[in-house]
């Protein structure tokens, strides 16, 4: 099949315009314009993040280390928030879209980006903020290294937009998909290194819990927030792997799925 | 110039493969009106569809060097939790066409008042008729796709889409799928017949049409 429009560069301007338009429609159904509207786009993570904070203080549950809780929940909870949310948004994104794809520019790779930022964008705002604010008021100290903690946030996020990009397209095709994202999304995230660090784990967990790619991610975060009162484990390189693999199959399989959506 | 060269389109059932659309042949040229005839699942609305690039097929070739609408249908085009105006905004990014000029236009002409503040899912089949049909006038193709749509409307809703769309637009292109013979008639200049998955050629409307009615017996 060959279907010819447009060159590169008009393809690239029309693609932002379609990404965008999404983009506002996916806040508006959303979000709404009721109470405060867009807003929720980060307050919500916010709410998460915080309610996790205030449980983990209360309890004093400080994990096996002598951090402060608060930063211990910041960078965990919201690193959880950005690889997590990403699949579960992109899972099921087509049919609320489907009457939108007769507009011939509009694809499903847009669908899908459009949700990512979207989600991704909720989740370093609400990060970002709540940093500042715990900062101000002096429950944290300010991050020791800006530019780890910048990096690893991009490979989580890189990370949680491969995985949302391959299990959306696959859910398209097999509904079993779904079905078993709901579990394993929940019992990853004690296992995604939010709640722990590999530090305090036996040597052979250690080696076990590093097949995870996002807890190097985290485990990065943290060094850059706090590395000078704990030793982190990680290997950004297969990380990296991880996350150009599941990138790779996650645009085959958004091309084999885009070929069979029939929009109505 | 629109050009389908040799396109092929299969549909997976549970018994293999079955085609739908075989080896089809067309050319639209700029301001021409073809009209396509064809049974009840003959695939019309499906080959107006691989015109405006809704739908993927196997095999074959489709070139557009003019804009073509997307296929104004009875359904489709709209996400059905948004209002009119948040649908006509979204539209509007998506082909590039500046807000507030397409909002006045539409709202004059689709004559849906209050209700395109509405969520569509409130609509009438005709309501949302005047304003897929409305969109399409304000954002100007070069070609456009007409899948029964006008049929749904009430008289006045007539008149108003054959003045905007055949009078004031009687340079563009349009591609029409629809049963009513008398529609077919007036609007286009040729026709082509869907049967069995082929595509018959008409220089003649007339002829077009004994090819289609012998179909039907």
């Amino acid at each position: 099949m060959r279907d010819t429009d447009a060159s590169l560069l008009e393809s690239v301007a029309v693609q932002a315009r379609v990404i965008k338009a999404l983009f506002i429609r996916e806040v508006l159904t959303r979000f709404g314009r009721h109470n405060i509207g867009f807003l929720w786009i980060f307050v919500e993570p916010m709410l998460f993040t915080l309610g996790v904070t205030a449980l983990w203080t209360a309890i004093g549950a400080s994990h096996g280390s002598s951090l402060p809780i608060a930063a211990f929940a910041l960078t965990g909870y919201s690193s959880v928030l950005l690889w997590r949310n990403m699949p579960s948004r992109c899972i099921g994104a087509v049919l609320p879209n489907l009457s939108l794809m007769v507009h011939r520019n509009v694809k499903l790779i847009d669908i899908f980006l459009s949700r990512l930022i979207l989600e991704a964008g909720g989740a370093t705002m609400s990060f970002i903020l709540l940093g500042i604010v715990f900062t101000t008021i002096g429950l944290i100290n300010p991050p020791e290294d800006l530019l780890k903690i910048v990096g690893a946030w991009l490979m989580i996020a890189w990370f949680g937009a491969g995985l949302a990009t391959l299990l959306g397209a696959w859910a398209e095709e097999f509904e079993i998909v779904e079905k078993l994202w709901h579990p394993a999304s929940y019992l990853l995230f004690p296992l995604s290194g939010a709640a722990f660090l590999v530090d305090i784990l036996p040597k052979q967990a250690q080696d076990i819990i590093l097949y995870l790619p996002m807890v190097h991610g985290v485990e990065l975060l943290r060094e850059g927030y706090f590395g000078t009162v704990f030793v982190a484990h990680y290997d950004m390189a297969y990380m990296a792997t991880c996350n150009a693999v599941l990138t790779f199959f996650g645009l085959v399989q958004v091309r084999r799925t885009a070929r069979k959506i029939v929009p109505v | 110039m629109i050009e389908l060269v040799d396109v092929s389109k299969f549909y997976q059932t549970r018994r293999g493969s079955k085609p739908v659309l075989e080896g089809i042949n067309l050319k639209v040229t700029p301001g021409e009106r073809l009209g396509i005839l064809g049974r009840n699942g003959a695939g019309k609305s499906t080959l107006i569809r691989l015109i405006g690039g809704v739908e993927s097929f196997q095999r074959g070739q489709i070139n557009r060097t003019m804009t073509v609408s997307w296929p104004l249908a009875f359904a489709g085009g709209f996400h059905y939790a948004l209002t009119g105006l948040d649908n006509l905004r979204f539209i509007c990014r998506i082909y590039n066409v500046d807000i507030a000029r397409a909002t006045g236009f539409v709202s004059e002409f689709s004559e849906l008042g209050l209700y395109l503040d509405e969520p569509i899912r409130h609509y009438s089949a005709g309501m949302r008729a005047r304003l897929a049909f409305a969109i399409s006038m304000a954002i100007e193709f070069d070609c456009f796709l007409i899948d029964e749509v006008v049929a749904v409307g009430d008289p006045r809703f007539h008149v108003r889409c054959n003045y905007e769309l055949f009078e004031k637009r009687s340079d563009r292109a349009k591609i029409i799928v629809s049963h009513d013979v008398n529609f077919i008639r007036a609007h286009c200049s040729r026709a082509v017949v869907l049967l069995d998955g082929k595509l018959y050629h008409f220089d003649e409307i007339d002829d077009a049409y004994r090819f289609y009615d012998q179909t039907l017996q």
